[in-house]
Order: structure tokens, then sequence, then C-alpha cells
């Protein structure tokens, strides 16, 4: 997927602002932002929703504005404002939007078996959706996305606000489908679920991407977000810590995390302001810097 | 190339047919304005009047095939932007135009099947169909006229609340009724009134069920013909237009 320029307004307000990034073939690109970064607006015109008002992309070659019909053809879509028919039963959801997708009868019955089997919900396929729980619904989106055998899945927040258990076996499959050649494009929030799947992830701000680059490698190049954490018997005020070399210092808890250039000087500097009090360190641990970190940080400077 | 892309989005039109039986059919606006409103106001019409059955179901056929074949339409795209399908039919591999035609024939389907018992009761109570070929194939042209007039009326403005949309087109629906022969035969309206009755499309198919019922009619009836299906293409045309304007208003 190539994406060049891709630019939309929503009146005064650029929502999405010239921004320009490739996906490669049978990649985990992951889509991070904050709250109105742009991240739906981007999934929307990629996949055809929303007509950009500057700016190209193309999938597999294809021209999503000259040839929207081509391109939606190899996709799957799981987006936070499509939902799946509640009137209708799992199984009569996954033969519309087969049939939707050209997918010929017989292996539609057969994709739809074998998908709802896979998600669990296989017994319950010819019960009405609006009987579902979040999780379910969510489970059999994935489905409806996966009906066509795309070769890219678009992914918008696809394990928001479900259990853990649900989450776990989404991300599990989905890494599958990943694995067996399918591109997947995701957007969310959750840190640690980009850093679990993604091989790129693409931080927008503002409409802006901030940086694209491999999880490991946006950590290791982000100076000043080393941190110690530390605990001590007795409580602290965060702000006697504040040390020369100490660039923040912030309170977790019963611990805090001290965000900083040098670990090995401000530790000698902790083991003196603890004698100097008489406190005892229960906990001292030096910490790379985290995607969410690095996540911060980037939308703090955009 | 492009005949097998036009077929296929055709094919693909009547999964959306599919959906729309399955989901719309038995929603209670369509229910409501599509079946009981149309039988009460018929109701009302008939009860201490003393008229010939020939004179009466053409009138209950063409309201019959009016209100039905109108009444499916205008909930879906409201609907479906408020449960939020509308976007996952948008993001699938078909044309607004495949979506849009889905939505007439299943609107049209309910107008044939509902516009059938008008015409056995009338049938059942020993009514002569004089000519049954051109009362056929006037059903369809009517109800396809219909259904596409019935997306026309949810094609502005693009709210996403289904009883906005039915009251809306209620307030356009019923005058159409009144100044269709449906109630007054047009021969019997002052001047001011056969002009008025011309601009509604259900005025041709009404004259056209009195010529295969009481084998007169106030029209030619090639006319009455060429009229609807003219009907028929400006507002399946307009409407389409109209609808892809206003659909990222609905998103």
């Amino acid at each position: 997927m190539e994406v060049a320029d891709l630019t939309k307004h929503y009146g005064e307000l650029v929502a999405v602002d010239h921004i320009s990034f490739q996906v490669k073939e049978g990649e985990f690109f992951g889509f991070l932002g904050p709250n109105a970064a742009g991240k739906t607006t981007t999934i929307r015109m990629l996949t055809g929703v929303t007509k950009p008002d500057d700016g190209a992309a193309s999938v597999f070659g294809f021209s999503i504005l000259r040839e929207g019909l081509k391109t939606r053809q190899l996709m799957g879509i799981v987006t936070e404002m499509a939902n799946a028919y509640v009137d209708l039963s799992a199984w009569n959801n996954l033969m519309l939007i087969g049939e939707l997708y050209g997918v010929p009868k017989s292996l539609r019955r057969e994709g739809a078996t074998r998908l709802l089997k896979e998600f669990g919900l296989y017994e319950r396929r010819n019960h009405l959706v609006k009987g579902y729980s979040k999780g379910m619904k969510q489970k059999l989106l994935l489905c409806m996305a996966l009906i066509n055998e795309p070769q890219i899945l678009f992914l918008d927040e696809p394990t928001s606000g479900l259990d853990v258990e649900s989450q776990r076996l989404i991300r599990d499959r989905i890494r599958g489908f990943n694995k067996n050649g399918v591109t997947v494009f995701l957007t969310t929030h959750n840190m640690d679920e980009a850093n679990q799947l993604c091989d790129r992830i693409a931080i927008i701000n503002h409409g802006k991407i901030a940086a694209i680059d491999s999880p490991e490698r946006l950590r290791l190049r982000s100076s000043g977000l080393q941190s110690i954490e530390v605990s001590f018997d007795k409580a602290v005020d965060v702000e006697e810590l504040n040390f020369h070399g100490v660039n923040e210092a912030r309170k977790m808890g019963d611990k805090i995390r001290l965000y900083v250039d040098e670990p090995g000087a401000v530790i000698d500097k902790l083991l003196d302001f603890s004698r100097s009090k008489d406190l005892k360190i229960i906990t001292l641990n030096t910490l790379a810097p985290t995607l969410e970190d690095v996540f911060l940080k980037l939308v703090k400077e955009g | 190339m492009g005949t097998n892309l036009y077929w296929e989005q055709f094919k693909r039109s009547f999964a959306i047919v599919k959906k729309n039986i399955r989901i719309y059919y038995s929603k209670g606006p369509v229910i409501i304005f599509g079946l009981l409103v149309p039988f009460f106001l018929f109701l009302s019409f008939y009860i201490g009047r003393s008229m010939p059955a020939e004179a009466l179901i053409p009138g209950l056929l063409g309201m019959t095939a009016f209100f039905t074949a109108t009444s499916v339409g205008p909930a879906i795209v409201p609907w479906e932007a408020r449960a939020r399908t509308l976007e996952r039919l948008i993001s699938s591999p078909v044309s607004i135009w495949t979506i849009f035609l889905g939505d007439v024939l299943s609107s049209f389907l309910f107008g044939v099947l509902v516009s059938v018992f008008p015409i056995i009761v009338g049938l059942l109570i020993g009514v002569q169909i004089v000519n049954p070929l051109i009362l056929g194939f006037g059903v369809v042209l009517a109800t396809f006229c219909f259904a596409s007039f019935s997306i026309l009326l949810s094609a502005y403005p693009p709210t996403d609340t289904p009883a906005s949309v039915m009251m809306l087109s209620s307030m356009i629906k019923f005058p159409l009724v009144f100044i269709s022969g449906i109630f007054i035969p047009i021969e019997e309206l002052p001047a001011w009134g056969k002009t008025v009755s011309s601009i509604s499309p259900l005025t041709y198919f009404t004259d056209l069920a009195r010529y295969s019922i009481q084998g007169n009619s106030y029209y030619p009836i090639e006319l009455d013909l060429i009229v609807l299906l003219a009907f028929a293409i400006i507002f399946l045309v307009t409407a389409i237009k109209i609808h892809e304007r206003t659909m990222q208003k609905r998103l």
C-alpha cells in the first residue's frame, strides 16, 4: 500500500494533513495516535468510505480513487463505525458480506462455518446478533472481514473494550492471518498490543505523521526516556527527587519513576538521598523506555 | 470486462434485496405506513357509499401499490445510518448504484406482493379484469416507479432518523393520493384539478388500472405506460445522484 500526501479537511479543521507512508506486502503495520489524531479518517479514506481532498493512495497497485471497487475487493475491514446487522443472525451477516464480495455460495458456506468455529460462535450462528455480547460482536465483525479471504486487513481498535480472554483470542488470530501472508493495518490505543504485533508503527498526531519505525527502533532513538523506578520504606515527596540529571519525576502507585539521561549518576544521588533521610530503598530498577513513553513524548512534541 | 462488472454488481444488488427483506419488511413504520394506513384510508372512503366494485378496485389497487412500494425505501438509509451498518455497505466492493438498486428492488417486490391482494379480492367479489396483461404489466411498471420514488423520499435531508423521513414522506404521499383520481375519477375533476393530477405518477397507474378493469381510461393507455416509465427513470437517477452527494453527511 502506498500513501502519498493524503489530506482531509472538515471545514476549517485539517483532520489528515498530507501524510505519506508505505506498507509492504505481508507487513503488520500499526497506526497509533491519541483521540482525534486522524487515525479513523485515514482508515476511512483508504477503505473508500471518505474521499480525500488531496493526495493519492494505492492498494496492490490499484488506486483507491479510480479503482475503488477493485481495492475494496481485496480488503477486509473492521472499523468502529461499521456494525454487523443486529436484526440478522451471525450466519446471515456472513452470507450477506460474502455475497457482497462475490464469494461463491459453496465457498461462502464453507468459509462461514470455518470462521464461526474458529471464533467460537458456531453454536450461536442462528441467533440474532442483537443478543450478542460486545466480545461476540467483535469476533463476528472479524469473521465478516475475513469471509472474502482478504489480502489486506484494516482493523480499527479491534480489541477495544473487550475482556482479556477475547483480546488474546483476537490478537492470536490476527497474528495467525498475518503469518499466512495477510497484510494488516492496525489502529490501536494499546501500546502493548502494538509492541507485540506490529513490524512497524506510524505515530500520527494532529493529522501529521510524527514517526514511522519498528517498535524497537522507536524506543532506542528516544533519548531522555530511560528511567529508574524506586520505592522507599517511607513516603517521599516526589519533588525532593528532582535532582540534577532528572528530566521528570513521576509518582506511580507506591513507586517513583525518574526519567533520566544517565541512570548511573542518578542512582548515586538516590543512594546519598536515602542515607541522608534515613530511608531504606525497597526496590530499584533501571528501565528502558516503553513504547508508551515514546508515544507520549512524540505526541507532546507534536 | 465492463459488462462483467455491471452483471457482477447487478447480482450483488440481490444480496441487498435479501438483507432488506429479512430486516425491513417487518419493521413497524413499514407495516403502519405500508399496510395499515392505506387500508384504513380506503375503509373510510368506502364505508357508507354505494359504489360498484369495478369502480372501487382500481382505486384500492392504486393506493395499495403506491403505499406499499413507497413504505420500505424511505426507511432503509436513515435506519442503516443510525445502526452504523451503512458504512459497512459503503466499504464493500459495491457501488452506490448497486446499493440503491437493491433498495428499489426490495421496495418493488413488497409492492408487487401486496398489490396481488386487492386483485384477488376483486376477483373474489366478481370483478372482471378486461385486460389482465395490461394490468399485470402496469402493476410491475408502476410499483417499480413508486419504489424509485421511495428512495427519492429519503435522499434529502440526509437524516439518520427513520421517523422523520416517514413523516416527511407521508406529507408528500397523502396529497398525491388525493389528486390522483383514486377517490374522484380524473374526468370529474375541474380543469385545475386535472392539471395538478397530471404531475402525479399515481394518476397514470390509476388510469391504467381503470382501463384494465372497467375498460375505459382518461389518457391513452400508451401514454400511461410511457409516463410511468419516464417517472421511474427520473426518480431513480435523481434519487441516486442526490444520495451520492449527501452520503458523506450520513456517515
